[in-house]
């Protein structure tokens, strides 16, 4: 009986893992066959390239994974800088209305980007940077998350080795650079992680803030070439989809445990 | 000595806000502003060339509050959270203890668990348009293969908001299954031998011990699910436009249609006001009842 159930459970598994990923497998089926072979489910039809061929040339996308790219790095080392600087601070200098300051940062977690959306619009076209990748990347650089993340992790130093360095006669800036940078290298990857694909995915806020082919990023375009009013077919959809997913999932796929360590390590505060 | 302490102290407070003031600036510019300056929005009228704005208290809340559209973007919101937060916590749940048990191909299970989070929105929402589109979608051929007649899920009122819903639940839960797959592994051996030393069967061994065990995860998953609940939206403007009727329209849609589609900033300004009420609520509530047991240390 339990050797039934035990058969009966493994075969439920299987099955919601294959319901799961089935939606991901039919596009990229579709993306390879005419939208007749697609819709029709003709399993044995040829394979073909030409919705690829038809959608790279549908829109700039070269333009849109350069965009995404520099979006992402612009916002990873904004972030670095950002968080590294006031990670350092919660976590080993003592300053007067730290915990105030701290609970503040926290609020942050909750006052999101998302919401905010009109004014900070508005301020992001004060400041001339409407339509400008640095425009979308700002309102992000200062993550609360990030800020929490790096203190925790330089909590963990042990603080000989801050006064070692220190009677070695490194300053604030070199312990820093020189002993807590290196050590909470596992928190910058996982953070990279978390950060890299948050912002790949990102949709509404650069729907916003973009205005051009020159700085949209990825989904954004996506989302304007799979237009309805454009009544580009589902196979070519599927061939785009495909093509803007295809980095990042590769690239989780191939480091699939560290992606999942990184969620793990962002998640747990 | 007491001015050398003094002295070293004064240090630390200029080095402190040093390094605070990149952090302190940009958060600044593009949270608390924003937070206040919105709030100051709400109170004022939406001008127009023949009339400039000027202050309305309380008006703008009071047209939310007459507005039929707005409770029906509230009440599909209120579907949204019901639905996706314990469903997708349920799933969640299951497939870890699935991706944790001795099960055949438990790499390949855990993958296809997860693969949907690192997918944008706007692809997830593409990839279920197949599914979706009457007619042509897989549902629909799956359906004409048991003789069930072609059902448009995107085009009407009563599955549009239950079609979204879906892929909501599709994209996160893969994601919440790995936090409690790390608390799993946190659980003890000798806990399920005791339990089977006891007697106990799997199923009360996972009911009495593993999902108690669970509890701080579940409601660490609950508050990100509340908050995805509000943020998630992005699919809206592939699957359904928050349509038909705004029989799909959730809050954050809603917002951005009146201050980008509409240009009605006032009234998207005492929106965003209201929703980021209800985030400061739960945001209290987990900062006083949940972290008791507190991890902010």
């Amino acid at each position: 009986m339990s050797g039934f159930s035990r058969h009966l459970e493994s075969f439920a598994a299987l099955l919601l893992a294959v319901i799961w990923i089935s939606p991901l497998v039919f596009a990229f089926w579709a993306a390879f066959h005419t939208t007749s072979d697609a819709v029709n489910f003709n399993v044995t039809a040829p394979w073909t390239l030409d919705n690829f061929r038809t959608a790279w040339e549908g829109a700039p996308w070269l333009r849109y994974f350069l965009n995404t790219f520099l979006l992402v790095t612009v916002i990873l080392i904004g972030q670095f800088f950002v968080t590294t600087l006031a990670g350092f601070a919660f976590a080993q200098v003592n300053f007067p209305g730290r915990d105030v300051v701290f609970i503040l940062v926290l609020m942050q977690l909750f006052i999101l980007p998302e919401v905010l959306i009109v004014e900070n619009y508005a301020m992001v076209s004060r400041l001339g940077l409407f339509d400008t990748i640095l425009g979308v990347g700002m309102p992000y650089m200062a993550s609360a998350f990030g800020i929490f993340l790096m203190r925790q992790a330089f909590k963990g130093v042990p603080i000989e080795l801050h006064e070692a360095a220190r009677v070695e006669g490194c300053g604030w800036f070199g312990i820093l650079w020189r002993v807590y940078v290196p050590l909470a290298r596992p928190t910058y990857l996982a953070y990279a992680l978390v950060s890299v694909s948050t912002h790949w995915n990102n949709f509404l806020w650069p729907l916003i803030v973009t205005n051009s082919p020159d700085t949209r990023p990825l989904t954004v375009g996506l989302s304007i070439f799979g237009a309805p009013e454009n009544g580009v077919d589902i196979s070519v959809i599927s061939a785009a989809t495909m093509m803007t997913v295809a980095p990042l999932l590769v690239a989780f796929l191939v480091f699939q445990r560290q992606f999942v360590q990184a969620f793990l390590r962002a998640g747990i505060k | 000595m007491a001015n050398h302490v003094s002295n070293e102290r004064r240090r630390q407070a200029i080095y402190g806000w040093i390094l605070l003031s990149p952090a302190a600036i940009l958060l600044t510019t593009f949270a608390f502003y924003p937070s206040l300056a919105t709030l100051w929005s709400s109170l004022f009228s939406r001008g127009t060339r023949r009339r400039p704005t000027e202050f309305v208290g309380t008006e703008n809340y009071s047209d939310l509050f007459a507005d039929p559209t707005f409770w029906k973007v509230v009440t599909n919101n209120l579907i949204y959270a019901g639905a996706t937060i314990p469903i997708s916590i349920a799933i969640a749940l299951g497939m870890a203890l699935w991706a944790n048990s001795k099960i055949p191909a438990r790499g390949f299970v855990r993958t296809a668990y997860f693969t949907p989070t690192v997918l944008p929105m706007i692809a997830a929402a593409n990839l279920w348009l197949f599914f979706y589109t009457p007619g042509l979608g897989v549902l629909d051929q799956i359906g004409s293969l048991f003789g069930l007649p072609s059902v448009n899920w995107l085009g009407q009122p009563e599955t549009a908001l239950w079609a979204v819903i879906i892929v909501t639940i599709w994209k996160e839960a893969g994601f919440f299954m790995i936090f409690y797959l790390a608390a799993l592994q946190t659980i003890p051996e000798d806990l399920k031998e005791a339990a089977d030393i006891e007697g106990a069967s799997r199923w009360t061994y996972t009911r009495r011990i593993v999902i108690p065990l669970l509890m701080p995860t579940t409601l660490f998953i609950m508050v990100n699910a509340l908050i995805n609940s509000v943020k998630l939206i992005d699919h809206l403007f592939i699957l359904t436009k928050g349509g038909p009727n705004d029989a799909s329209k959730l809050i954050l849609y809603y917002i951005w249609e009146m201050a980008f589609a509409f240009f009605d900033a006032p009234h998207a300004a005492a929106m965003t006001i209201l929703v980021l009420v209800v985030l400061g609520v739960v945001a209290g509530i987990k900062f006083t009842i949940l972290d008791k047991r507190t991890h902010y240390q």
